[in-house]
């Protein structure tokens, strides 16, 4: 952001509304998903404080081992994202249930000691807040630290709110709350630790309703693997399985990207860069609408013209009205604005170079067009896709995340996966048609029972149709419901592709009645009525296609929307540490932007640092370097550099400031991970990369 | 009842309440009766054993029955739980709140040492004088091993060191040899407590009649029940928690007032649940909540098997994860000299029988895994993953992730400049499932299967 300073501050207050926007959608995303396996959960721990052992009778009481109530929540591997879903699951239990929830990770419970501190101060200490009267509650300290402790501090609980005069907020809640114990992560935690948790725990399960979360991020089948059979034989174990991330993703992606509710779109370079984080690194949404804020962040810290990706229509207009002439001029320089400019006639382009007042028109003209493509652009996009996943082997891909970074990518009716895609839709139904030709000489005695099949099977094709024109249907219903659609842009600009759907709806209606008259009239001369259904159909959705589906590239002022550079999120993303360390140490110079580094080979240039020059000899080197060695190839390069004599006496010998600075050298290389000191021999290092000989 | 209880120190209609809570143990609680000596003795020095060390398996008792033995016969006694004593401050502050009352632990400094306890337990023991032994129960007491090397040889002649009628009890399940330190110690008595037999077991059972319905039938039904079960389990709490599971199903042809049936057909009712509940509910792959639900909706939908906890082995891993998991797999399995023949180009041929070493031709399945170095697990995951991937920093994490998913183990200190080493610790089929996900034939590339 080079420029004035009300422009930039205008660009982040549009960013953080927008993210405001996006952040909020998430969240409520996010319960959403979580709702339905936190209220199976809390309806769990609910039954299990009423008890089996009072639901039971007195004899099965009696009988029944008492088994520690416990629910294993699986959530998947992206422990990332697992925080938001404990937290939201501490807080409805704190609302509705019980007060007593302590969550627990593993790297905070490395002993028995720890975990059980953690566990009482989580317990008592939260109470100790609440009440509000710390002192009657000294906090738990060393060696008190014991479930009998806790015992006493709950039956002193109990008692106190069971006293009249103490009354509770809520009238529903248990006279013995729970005692709710969350593992976040089971498979982090010391197997040992736990085992001998369980077991303390099952000594005082009479007198504490204690209960169990296991957070487990592979597979229950972890749990047999941690706790032994004496040790799990104490627990009454119940499964939870939480949606799986990918499917999560999708859910994300639909109401982030795949809708036109939110001006900035990253492009598809971008959004591939952003998918394929997430499903080849570490499948976590959290990282993925963290990316996508990276994106969202550096658009509109980057491209001045951001301030027309606004939310709002009426904020777009106002903000092209107030653009500057430097803004206007940056508008001319874009290069999808240039490519519309020279389509237009000699004096309209005359008009748009030199007059700002027409400039601004235009652009409102065309930033309106924009958002336009984009309404069209969803529901097309997910008629194609319901058309299209249930083909044998999908061509155009089973997510229809994977369909739009196709048509982002360039014209997804060129494509071969496209145009196969479109001869199976039209095989698909022929090999049926195939079938019943088969069946045609049989049926043509009884030419009822054929109709009959022939009419069910229209009807299936029909069915197909209107289903998709149902969602289509809806899309665009959603769409003209909208608040943000004005009424006359609809009737005006949004005309002309409604208008081509409506048109062909009335077709497929004909055709509909066409087929009724077949039926009626019963002519055996049927199968090109099909075919023309057929056909015409598939020429409906290949025009909605072709009109619809263009790239976004192709449309003038893209750039004011789509954010491009993918390598610098890539880069952000993604690090490469052991690559930049490389890249620091064999070119310095492209770090240093030093002149006097750069070496025509490539190579490193005798004034580098010294640390790259020992790095550059210990590359020379095999598994074993000698030290002594080494440092006689380091002042012998460290001599040249200082433009010594090379037949002097004093060329290459080692002295205490060389002696000193290879040193250094060495130690800092050490420190990198590059070597270190080995027992084989005393003067050599060991090499820890590999190369060399 | 064989034997009776029989003590001259006790009333003997005390006694006979007392053997009664314990079927099966008698002979045993007699013994450690007439080793706990007269009740009312006023006693000298060392006439009782210092220590007593009681053994035998899970649930035959042990606890049952001294505990049985010192609340109803009204002795002074504390009784701890190893597990629960994180520290041994823990411990003495239990032992001497139990035998002097409350306001005694708080004499403890921090973090008290051996002589602590003895010194306080010195200065107590006269104000509270007792005529009678004091016992000290110490539960899983093999834990003691774990904890200060002292602890144990001074608590087996505590007696000795703070001068007073005490005697410690110690619990395990396992043998004493186990225990013995390095330097010698006091030999405590020992005593073994055997198994139940089956027909003690059946005898034991049997006494938790359900209200309801007849011994007769109560009875038969643990005969049904220790047949099926006895030849797994011998557990007398797991018996009792199924028998409590499987009860009302046995009762439903009962309850459904079919009349009188005999004890076959009710076997021929339950057998094949039993059955079914000793692969899911007693290996808690389903949890006895979930059995109940079971039984009572049996009839509506008889096929649908209910999923254990094992059913659910699938995991889901990034795309990269996967190929470390096989890479680090490979390179648990195979031995590093055969890479050169899976991962090079144009390896020539490499006979099996002539290329390897004695040792290696044994299956390295039947082995277990070996350790590898971090960098040989990254070359094989470069040659086996089929695009070019930079080594970023994420990929680093998601070997560290495999680490506490547990999936890869780390062995020994987490020094990263020290070469870190790892195994792989999934199983075959584990592997197979993921590398199929991927298109990966990881057969192919494993040495034992060529």
């Amino acid at each position: 952001g080079c420029d004035g300073g009300e422009d930039s501050s205008l660009r982040y207050t549009l960013c953080k509304k927008l993210w405001d926007t996006i952040k909020e959608e998430t969240e409520s995303l996010q319960d959403e998903l979580n709702r339905q396996i936190l209220e199976g959960l809390l309806h769990f721990i609910k039954r299990c404080c009423s008890g089996p052992r009072h639901t039971a009778g007195p004899w099965e009481a009696r009988m029944r081992a008492s088994e520690i109530p416990t629910a294993a929540l699986v959530l998947g591997v992206n422990v990332p994202d697992h925080d938001m879903t404990f937290q939201s699951l501490c807080e409805l239990l704190q609302q509705s249930v019980t007060p007593h929830v302590a969550c627990l990770q593993a790297k905070e419970c490395g002993a028995l000691k720890s975990l059980m501190r953690k566990v009482l101060e989580r317990l008592v200490g939260s109470a100790a807040e609440d009440e509000e009267e710390g002192d009657t509650h000294p906090h738990p300290k060393g060696a008190h630290c014991t479930l009998a402790t806790l015992c006493e501090w709950y039956e002193t609980k109990s008692k106190k709110s069971s006293t009249p005069g103490k009354k509770r907020s809520s009238e529903e809640e248990p006279a013995r709350p729970p005692i709710v114990i969350i593992f976040k992560d089971l498979e982090a935690f010391n197997p040992r630790v736990l085992q001998d948790f369980i077991l303390i725990c099952s000594r005082y399960v009479e007198q504490l309703p204690l209960i169990l979360v296991f957070g487990i991020a592979t597979s229950p089948s972890t749990i047999q693997q941690v706790l032994p059979h004496s040790v799990s034989s104490l627990l009454c174990i119940e499964l939870f399985q939480s949606l799986s991330c990918t499917q999560h993703l999708s859910t994300v992606m639909d109401k982030l990207i795949l809708t036109h509710y939110f001006p900035f779109k990253p492009n598809a370079k971008v959004l591939q860069v952003l998918v394929s984080i997430f499903l080849y690194h570490d499948f976590s949404v959290r990282n993925f609408i963290k990316g996508l804020k990276l994106a969202l962040l550096e658009h509109y810290l980057n491209q001045p013209l951001s301030v027309l990706c606004c939310e709002k229509k009426e904020e777009v207009e106002l903000n092209t009205t107030q653009l500057s002439h430097r803004g206007l001029e940056s508008v001319r320089q874009l290069a999808s604005f240039r490519r519309y400019v020279e389509q237009q006639q000699p004096q309209e382009q005359v008009a748009l170079l030199t007059s700002d007042q027409h400039m601004k028109e235009t652009c409102k003209k065309l930033l309106k067009d924009l958002y336009k493509y984009h309404k069209n652009y969803y529901p097309v996009l997910r008629c194609l896709h319901a058309l299209t996943c249930s083909l044998p082997r999908v061509p155009l891909g089973k997510q229809i995340r994977e369909l739009h970074i196709t048509c982002l990518e360039g014209n997804v009716w060129e494509r071969e996966e496209y145009r196969s895609a479109m001869q199976l839709l039209s095989r698909h139904y022929l090999s049926k048609l195939m079938h019943i030709k088969i069946l045609c000489p049989h049926q043509v005695a009884n030419n009822d029972s054929f109709t009959f099949i022939y009419y069910h099977y229209f009807l299936n094709v029909y069915k197909k149709l209107t289903l998709i024109k149902n969602i289509f249907d809806n899309e665009r219903c959603s769409c003209f419901v909208s608040p943000e659609a004005k009424p006359e842009t609809a009737a005006n600009e949004g005309m002309t592709s409604p208008a081509k759907s409506m048109e062909k709806k009335t077709d497929l209606f004909q055709l509909q009645k066409t087929l009724l008259e077949m039926k009626e009239t019963r002519r055996t001369k049927k199968l090109s009525g099909f075919e023309i259904l057929r056909n015409e159909a598939l020429d409906f959705i290949d025009a909605l296609v072709r009109s619809h589906l263009v790239p976004p590239e192709t449309q003038p002022l893209h750039e004011v929307c789509y954010y491009s550079s993918s390598a610098l999120l890539r880069r952000h993303l993604n690090a490469t540490p052991r690559t930049s360390i490389q890249t620091a140490l064999s070119s310095p110079y492209h770090y240093l932007q030093n002149d006097a580094l750069l070496t025509e080979d490539g190579g490193v240039s005798n004034a580098a640092p010294d640390l790259c020059i020992v790095h550059k000899l210990h590359l020379e080197c095999g598994r074993l370097i000698n030290l002594y060695d080494w440092l006689e190839a380091y002042a012998t390069v460290v001599s040249a550099a200082e433009g010594k004599d090379p037949e002097s006496e004093e060329y290459g010998k080692v002295d205490e400031l060389k002696h000193a600075r290879f040193i250094q050298a060495v130690s800092e290389l050490q420190f990198l991970g590059f070597i270190k000191s080995t027992k084989q021999k005393t003067d050599h290092v060991a090499r820890l990369t590999w190369g060399g000989c | 009842m064989t034997a009776s209880l029989q003590h001259p120190g006790y009333d003997p209609e005390r006694l006979l309440c007392v053997a009664e809570k314990m079927p099966c143990r008698v002979s045993q609680a007699g013994t450690l009766l007439s080793l706990m000596g007269e009740r009312l003795q006023i006693s000298s020095m060392n006439e009782f054993y210092p220590s007593i060390f009681l053994y035998g398996h899970r649930s035959t008792g042990k606890s049952h029955v001294i505990n049985t033995l010192l609340m109803d016969l009204e002795l002074p006694h504390a009784t701890v739980s190893c597990v629960e004593c994180v520290s041994v401050g823990l411990m003495f502050e239990r032992v001497l709140l139990a035998l002097f009352g409350p306001d005694t632990s708080t004499l403890l400094p921090r973090s008290p040492s051996l002589s602590d306890f003895v010194r306080i337990y010195r200065q107590q023991a006269p104000l509270s004088p007792a005529n009678q032994t004091r016992y000290i129960v110490i539960e899983k007491a093999e834990l003691l091993r774990d904890m200060d090397s002292n602890l144990l040889p001074v608590l087996v002649r505590l007696q000795e060191l703070v001068d007073d009628n005490v005697t410690v009890i110690l619990l395990s399940e396992i043998v004493w040899d186990r225990f013995r330190p390095n330097t010698g110690c006091f030999e405590p008595l020992i005593l073994y407590f055997p198994d139940y037999s089956k027909g003690d077991l059946q005898q034991i059972l049997s006494q938790d009649i359900h209200p309801s319905y007849s011994p007769e039938l109560y009875s038969a039904f643990i005969n049904i029940l220790l047949g099926v079960f006895y030849s797994v389990c011998r557990d007398l709490r797991e018996l009792r928690h199924l028998a409590a599971l499987n009860f009302s199903k046995f009762c439903e042809p009962l309850k459904e007032g079919k009349g009188r049936i005999d004890t076959h057909k009710l076997w021929r009712n339950i057998e094949p649940h039993l059955k079914k509940a000793m692969q899911t509910v007693y290996l808690r792959d389903v949890s006895s909540v979930q059995w109940e639900q079971q039984l009572q909706q049996t009839e509506e939908k008889e096929c649908a098997a209910l999923k254990g906890l094992s059913a659910h082995a699938h995991v889901e891993l990034p795309y990269y994860s996967k190929f470390l998991l096989i890479a680090a797999y490979l390179a648990s399995y195979n031995p590093a000299r055969t890479d050169r023949r899976f991962f090079l180009k144009h390896h020539g041929k490499i006979k099996k029988t002539n290329f390897l070493k004695k040792h290696e031709k044994t299956s390295n399945h039947l082995l277990g895994p070996k350790p590898f170095p971090l960098d040989r697990l990254l070359a094989i995951f470069y040659s086996v993953v089929d695009s070019r991937v930079a080594p970023s920093a994420s990929v680093f994490s998601q070997i560290s992730s495999l680490v506490t998913l547990q999936l890869l183990t780390q062995l020994g200190h987490d020094d990263q400049l020290d070469a870190p080493k790892y195994k792989c610790a999934v199983a075959l089929d584990f592997i197979r499932a993921i590398s199929r996900t991927v298109n990966f034939d990881i057969v192919k590339y494993l040495y034992d299967f060529l």
